[in-house]
């Protein structure tokens, strides 16, 4: 007989996340197709408050101690791994988001399980767990036998729709009291990025950079044309890193989630940890030389060429037809 | 302060992947590996905090193709010293290779006690797990992931997490711990190729092979493929002026113009 499912329902100022309710509702699918629960694991110093949003677990597991009202993972992978120890769960559903990254890390090593990173979907085959996942920065994708449990099994967002996982509840609390041990780390505060620059998360015309773009001095090009549109520029990783954009301007994972009616990704290879962020742009235009790069998988139109070549035709065809 | 700062070689997804003969893995015929772009940046910032706290930085590279290229690299950057960890059975994955790093150091002349492990947080073949906290656990270190901020302060570490919208979070660590790099302080610096060759004639790697370990929790692959690149956008072809003109065509259709 397979252990639950387990979702670890990670919360922010309070509420669940978006993340933790994709990750609720496709652990929902995993549980009916073993015939198991689903329980919600939830870990703070004051988590009273959570289960109400819960409803999509049959159960949830909670754990509340002053150790764990602070985001560290070194100390949450100890306490769901005491847990896991206990009551073997089939799976433990992890999202990938910065929230708990290093809970993902450490997890599997401090339950001795495996890990299958980069989920994005799975479903009961035959009676066991398979786990689709996105490597190489989305070239290439995997189906992966999950072995029997307890695994830890980390899943991308944007796996189901988070309105799928949010479902009004509560289902029963189980409050386990355990120690909890505070560790070596301690948290001092959250740092709110600095104010000034254009705020990206309010343009709706985006012209997106992304290492394709090939140095500083071509950023200008990417301005030129923004202003043409009536937008603004941001970027993906590799060009945050470089400095050639503030981070101010970053879409992902670590950045913004944005929504404006035009994203046109420029030399932008489409990695899970960007898309995040603009997959639910109104229209989406992407120009990249290499013909497999994964951004054509969320664009509505895609340009197998070097930006450079057809930026610089797009900029004299907005200026003849009187942008400027 | 010594550092020791963890390289891995990964496939550089900006050239084509094909996937191998049997199904299941990349082709590695024509694979061309750098870096993990993320290992970089460790290294960078590794070097950007002996120059804070003086100290000596120690490179340790797991064996494959080109590693010894980023090796002496990294010594031409200013890495005191530069290590080549060997032996790790084909196909093993990160539970496995963390187990093994684990083991070995302490069989490395002259190595341990370290106060810091830098390593990239994440890597584009993380697909069976991440090595920085697998070999924290290992080890049984403190680790913090996703850091873009690090700085020595009273035997410990304040380190900044990255969280979303560009929120950091501030954390107190006690040394030794391990850290998982998302971004130096700065760009990784630039060497010239001369300085590369310079240490190629005149730098060691020394050569360590990684100590058996016990078994290791590992996942099977049943299949690799390439997903379809264009099963969404409507391709448009054509030279870069009839592109753009399709492009404006479009704009102009949503009033976006």
């Amino acid at each position: 007989m397979p252990g639950n499912i387990w979702v670890v329902a990670e919360h922010w100022q309070g509420s669940p996340t978006d993340a933790a309710f994709e990750a609720l509702a496709l652990g929902r699918e995993l549980a009916d197709g073993l015939g198991v629960a689903l329980e919600a694991v939830v870990l703070g110093s004051d988590t009273g408050g959570l289960a109400a949003a819960l409803g999509a677990a049959d159960r949830i597991v909670a754990v509340d101690h002053p150790a764990l009202s602070d985001p560290i993972g070194d100390v949450a992978a100890r306490t769901i791994a005491a847990l896991a120890a206990e009551r073997r769960p089939e799976v433990v559903l992890v999202p990938i988001t910065n929230l708990g990254w290093d809970l993902i890390g450490l997890l599997p090593a401090r339950i001795g399980c495996p890990m299958v990173n980069f989920v994005q979907d799975a479903s009961v085959v035959d009676g066991r767990i398979e786990a689709a996942s996105l490597v190489y920065g989305g070239k290439m994708s995997t189906r992966v036998a999950v072995p029997a449990g307890p695994a830890v099994l980390a899943v991308l967002p944007g796996t189901r729709p988070a309105e799928a996982g949010r479902i009004t509840g509560p289902p029963p609390v189980d409050r386990v009291a355990m120690d909890v041990d505070p560790g070596l780390i301690e948290f001092c505060g959250y740092r709110e990025p600095e104010a000034g620059d254009v705020d990206i998360t309010r343009q709706d015309v985006l012209v997106a950079i992304g290492r394709g773009i090939g140095g500083q001095g071509n950023v200008e090009l990417a301005e030129e044309l923004a202003e043409l549109l009536g937008g603004a520029v941001c970027g993906s990783r590799p060009v945050i890193d470089q400095g050639w954009l503030p981070m101010s301007r970053q879409v992902g994972k670590s950045g913004h989630q944005v929504k404006p009616k035009l994203y046109l990704a420029l030399g932008v290879s489409g990695a899970p940890e960007h898309v995040e962020g603009m997959r639910d742009a109104e229209l989406i235009i992407a120009v990249n030389s290499d013909p497999d790069a994964p951004i054509f998988r969320v664009a509505h139109y895609g340009v197998g060429a070097d930006l450079l070549d057809v930026v610089p035709e797009l900029i004299d065809r907005l200026e003849a037809a009187g942008k400027r | 302060m010594k550092i020791l700062v963890l390289l891995k070689m990964v496939p550089d997804v900006v050239e084509e992947l094909e996937v191998a003969p049997d199904g299941r893995a990349l082709d590695t015929e024509f694979l061309r590996l750098i870096v993990n772009e993320r290992d970089d940046h460790a290294l960078e910032q590794a070097l950007l905090l002996r120059e804070d706290a003086g100290g000596e930085v120690v490179v340790a590279g797991l064996d494959a193709p080109e590693v010894d290229d980023v090796l002496f690299s990294a010594l031409a950057k200013g890495a005191d010293r530069a290590i080549k960890l060997t032996g790790f059975p084909e196909g093993s994955g990160a539970p496995a290779v963390a187990g093994m790093v684990a083991g070995t150091l302490p069989s490395i002349d002259g190595l341990l006690p370290v106060d810091l492990i830098l390593t990239g947080c994440q890597a584009l073949d993380d697909l069976d797990g991440m090595i920085g906290p697998l070999l924290a656990a290992a080890l049984d270190l403190p680790y913090l992931g996703l850091v873009a901020a690090a700085t020595v302060e009273d035997g410990g570490m304040l380190v900044s997490k990255e969280y979303s919208g560009g929120v950091l979070g501030d954390f107190r660590v006690e040394l030794p711990a391990v850290l998982g790099i998302q971004a130096a302080a700065k760009p990784p610096r630039y060497v010239p190729i001369a300085k590369v060759r310079q240490a190629m004639s005149t730098g060691t790697i020394e050569g360590v092979a990684a100590s058996p370990a016990g078994p290791a929790p590992s996942i099977e692959v049943i299949e690799m493929t390439k997903p379809e690149s264009a099963g969404h956008a409507e391709m448009i072809t054509g030279s870069p002026s009839e592109a753009a003109a399709r492009i404006a065509a479009v704009l102009t259709d949503r009033g976006l113009l």
